[in-house]
């Protein structure tokens, strides 16, 4: 979903740099404020992944590819801001290093693929194992949801863009559509990525797992629970 | 049970932690520099809608469309699989790089305790902030040991 330069006029693409500058100043200053010795180097982990993870792209059938956008995961794992920041480290990385989406055009694909996935996800997420239990199935089923919606949330992203500075004549209701409509069935391949992704960490070190912070306290030891 | 590392002393927790890392740093780059290779080279999304709706031809070459790694290549390494596999290794490790550093300083400027600042004064004055309510992911008193 990276949108290469020329796809939005130039107001609408420094317009969406400001607000990714913002959004990203506000991660640093969250970020700052959550991150530990132990979660620092997973929230380095996540980058790398969802660097790797984007490069694999997997048809979705109409001769047509998709590949994982990783906030999701990113955000469950290590927490709203860390997890938008190292989506944002690896955009950054593609646009300077890969020419993979526009330079003018990364404050738009930050919003889209970083801070509005950030958005939706984390607090998808957090309902649900907050409502319904963290269950194994329940923590499963929330990261896919979380997962789908995010990318649903980037493609509406995309449509509001594209109908506020799109270059081209074209109907935005008709974009809107196809971009949401496609990128449900992308959402949910990224969705069952979410699921195994944060199933696996979830199994290993749930407490490492920022998305079940605060919620597990059944499930912990009371030895542990409580500090010596 | 699956917590078990987590009732040692903190060598354990840091043991841990180092495995699972290195699971996600080897999985990674089997992914990035290997199973890259086979990644449908289909349109994606976006690009597959920008055909549909006929604004394709809007979309402009990025101004660094030229730069060596430019669209996860190697210039100059003939053999695509190589190509790949190296502009793949390139990115996560810049990645990486950058990820690992950037998340370090903002934990090493952090307002909340870390587990050792906090072991070795206990009830110093930064644990009000680590504690407070805007802070989505708790002070993880579990990790203390």
């Amino acid at each position: 979903m990276h949108i290469p330069d020329g796809f939005i006029d130039a107001p609408v693409s420094l317009a969406a740099g400001a607000v990714a500058a913002a959004g990203v100043a506000v991660c640093l200053r969250g970020a700052r404020r959550t991150l530990d010795e132990a979660s620092a180097p997973l929230a380095g982990l996540v980058a790398v992944f969802v660097f790797a993870g984007q490069m694999i792209n997997f048809p979705v059938g109409a001769g047509t590819s998709g590949h994982l956008m990783g906030a999701a995961l990113a955000v469950i794992l290590v927490g709203p801001y860390a997890g938008a920041l190292s989506v944002a480290v690896v955009l950054l990385v593609q646009a300077l290093l890969f020419a993979d989406g526009g330079l003018t055009a990364l404050g738009l694909n930050t919003v889209n693929m970083a801070l509005i996935p950030a958005l939706v996800a984390w607090p998808v997420f957090r309902l649900v194992v907050r409502g319904v239990g963290t269950a194994r199935s329940t923590v499963a089923a929330a990261a896919w949801l979380a997962g789908v919606l995010s990318v649903a949330g980037a493609a509406a992203g995309f449509a509001v863009e594209f109908a506020m500075g799109g270059a081209a004549p074209v109907d935005p209701a008709a974009v809107a559509t196809a971009m949401i409509g496609i990128h449900v069935v992308i959402g949910a391949v990224e969705g069952i990525i979410t699921a195994i992704v944060v199933g696996a960490v979830a199994a290993v070190r749930p407490d490492l797992v920022a998305g079940l912070r605060g919620l597990r306290r059944p499930a912990v030891p009371v030895r542990e629970a409580v500090p010596a | 049970m699956s917590r078990r590392l987590t009732t040692d002393m903190s060598g354990g927790v840091q043991r841990g932690v180092a495995l699972l890392l290195i699971a996600g740093l080897v999985l990674s780059v089997v992914l990035a520099a290997g199973v890259s290779f086979y990644a449908s080279s289909s349109p994606d999304g976006l690009e597959t809608v920008a055909a549909d709706q006929g604004f394709a031809d809007t979309a402009e070459d990025s101004a660094l469309a030229d730069s060596p790694f430019a669209d996860y290549g190697v210039s100059g390494v003939g053999q695509q699989r190589w190509s790949v596999a190296l502009a793949g290794l390139a990115g996560a490790g810049v990645t990486g790089v950058l990820g690992f550093l950037l998340f370090r300083v903002l934990a090493a400027r952090s307002d909340r305790p870390t587990p050792r600042a906090a072991a070795e004064a206990p009830g110093a004055g930064g644990a009000g902030d680590g504690a407070g309510g805007n802070d989505p992911s708790g002070p993880g008193p579990a990790d203390l040991g």
